[in-house]
């Protein structure tokens, strides 16, 4: 008969491999879809390859080639462009949809539907639409703007607006993060009000001063999210611009898509891939590291 | 069912509001309506500018409603590009990524909560990190040109296999989320099972599902979203016309016949509208159940 000590570890063992069954799909896609592709893009890298045939070894040559490629420097410049953009926008546009969302009126459900709609809607179509509301001749917003006496602007032709549209095109997805938002906000206790009320606090000082530093871990979650989806940006610059004008909406990840798959340089695609990865893994670092100074994550 | 409803609901339930007028209701619909206004702006003007004939549609300063509806464009719509066929395509794809979405994740996410074993939590890390690259999924452009390489080399392009076969490997979202969800059922429901000889596939299967349903609509409805709402994954891998979704679609009508907005815009509507249907059907699971995931 066993010691109870040995059938401890037995029963570790049992339980172990049955949470490893059930969790093995996860394990087989994870090393299948992330593990693999993240090392073969160093790998495929090092090569040349036209996507037929035998990749052919050549070292750091796609390296060195990229580091002179100055449409490399443009997509990486355009895509920080973006993200330093967006990810800021976006959490005070989630906020704001949030704060609105949470208002005390009777039929608030109904414009937490209307703020959330968007972003459920595919954001190709989006893009589409943006194309015709940003027409420089035709287009409903630069009317709109006109009535303001605002210069007729060509948004999608001019590179000094052309990133800007597709920032803004994203804002209208924001609804989802709002609605986490919301939930952070609800979670909060009125007490605290209550008890800034009687300090004599405004609601802009409850606002800095109580529902702000509460809403960091979400704020954290959402620039997370935000970095990611920036870093990855395709579809809108895609559809609205292809890249253009004069590559100002070439982000990194439409480069990468075009050099792989309309040069058919998939080596060097597979370079800038693994660069991205990078760009990607230490931004997510430092801003998990950066959250030990700023985010609160005591709601008493 | 009602795990989910009593806990959320009381979350975000409204205390005490009635139809009240009093001056600060009344600035907060102000706000409200403005920004509804302009979050539900594009989805109008896409309707309205379908409706437009095509001389209307040169006119400036645009008409916010069209003078005379030419419902009519949504017909030459469809009949410009073979939008049932796509259609179909797109609902298959949606479906089995929603089939794939929750049959995965649930037994994954069962796994991570459900039954205690050494490492369970640090092997969770790793799930979570995965976020970061997995934000688009299941085509992303950091792993996209090796994995097109590797389903190429296997033949597999030009098929639905390398968008819908990820799906049924767990995807990092809806694991957490699922994860999150299963956490607050208590444990001595599958002790007690536990102590009447069931296995653990049973008590997955009779106790742990029915319980979760409510968290697995809310997974199958975001997948089944997200399906439809995915652009890279078909342009990469979709090259034959007749396996198009409504995305590509819509691409190749907007290279086609990009010049007729009134046209495009008809298409656009026709593959938003059950985006817009599904939501309002299952609101309720979109606007509380998305919260589930933040009540970490």
């Amino acid at each position: 008969m066993p010691r109870p000590r040995e059938k401890l570890v037995r029963r570790d063992l049992r339980r172990l491999s049955l949470g490893l069954l059930f969790i093995s799909p996860w394990i087989i896609g994870f090393f299948l879809f992330l593990v693999y592709p993240v090392l073969s893009n160093f790998h495929l890298g090092m090569t040349r390859y036209s996507g037929f045939g035998q990749p052919e070894w050549i070292g750091f040559r796609n390296y060195e080639e990229l580091f002179r490629d100055p449409l490399f420097w443009t997509s990486l410049y355009n895509t920080f462009y973006y993200v330093i953009l967006a990810v800021p926008l976006g959490v005070a546009v989630a906020i704001a949809l949030a704060l609105a969302m949470n208002q005390k009126v009777r039929e608030i459900t109904l414009y937490r539907a209307l703020l959330y709609i968007p972003s459920v809607a595919p954001v190709f179509a989006l893009s589409m639409m943006l194309i015709w509301l940003l027409n420089p001749r035709f287009g409903l917003f630069n009317y709109l703007l006109g009535l303001f006496h605002v210069p007729s602007i060509n948004w999608l032709g001019d590179t000094h607006w052309s990133k800007l549209a597709i920032v803004l095109v994203a804002q209208f997805g924001a609804g989802q993060i709002g609605l986490i938002f919301l939930a952070a906000l609800k979670a909060i206790p009125s007490t605290l009000y209550d008890a800034a009320s009687l300090d004599g606090a405004g609601p802009w000082r409850k606002f800095w001063y109580i529902t702000l530093p509460l809403l960091t871990p979400t704020i954290l979650y959402d620039i997370i999210i935000g970095i990611g989806l920036g870093l990855q940006i395709f579809a809108p610059a895609y559809i609205m611009t292809g890249g253009g004008p004069l590559n100002s909406t070439m982000f990194t990840a439409l480069y990468i898509y075009k050099n792989a798959f309309e040069y058919s340089r998939v080596g060097f695609a597979a370079a800038i891939s693994g660069i991205l990865f990078v760009i990607n893994a230490a931004l997510a670092i430092v801003i998990f590291w950066s959250a030990k100074f700023w985010v609160n994550y005591h709601i008493e | 069912m009602s795990l989910m409803n009593d806990s959320v609901r009381s979350k975000l339930a409204v205390p005490g509001s009635t139809w009240r007028l009093n001056p600060q209701q009344m600035v907060s619909r102000i706000f409200l309506i403005g920004m509804s206004l302009f979050y539900i702006s594009p989805m109008y003007w896409m309707l309205v500018t379908a409706l437009k004939s095509d001389q209307e549609l040169s006119r400036f300063p645009p008409t916010l409603w069209p003078y005379s509806s030419v419902w009519q464009n949504f017909d030459q719509a469809t009949k410009t590009f073979p939008f049932l066929s796509y259609l179909e395509n797109t609902v298959a794809f949606a479906a089995l990524t929603m089939l794939g979405s929750v049959l995965s994740n649930f037994v994954i996410a069962y796994g991570f909560s459900r039954i205690k074993w050494p490492g369970r939590d640090l092997c969770f890390y790793p799930v979570i990190a995965s976020i970061f690259i997995f934000i688009q999924f299941p085509v992303n452009p950091i792993t996209m040109v090796p994995m097109f390489s590797f389903f190429a080399s296997l033949g597999l392009v030009n098929s639905y296999i390398p968008l819908v076969l990820p799906t049924f490997f767990g995807n990092p979202f809806f694991i957490f989320l699922l994860r999150q969800f299963m956490l607050q059922i208590p444990t001595d429901l599958s002790e007690a099972a536990r102590l009447d000889g069931a296995n653990e596939f049973q008590i997955m299967y009779r106790i742990i599902l029915p319980l979760t349903r409510p968290a697995l609509v809310v997974v199958a409805l975001l997948a089944g979203v997200g399906a439809w709402n995915d652009f890279l994954g078909p342009l990469i891998y979709l090259q034959t016309e007749k396996l198009y979704t409504l995305s590509l679609g819509l691409q190749f009508f907007k290279t086609m016949h990009g010049i007729q907005f009134n046209l495009l815009m008809a298409a656009s509507c026709l593959v938003v509208l059950p985006v817009v249907v599904v939501f309002l059907f299952f609101q309720r699971f979109f606007l509380e159940g998305i919260t589930l995931e933040s009540s970490r």
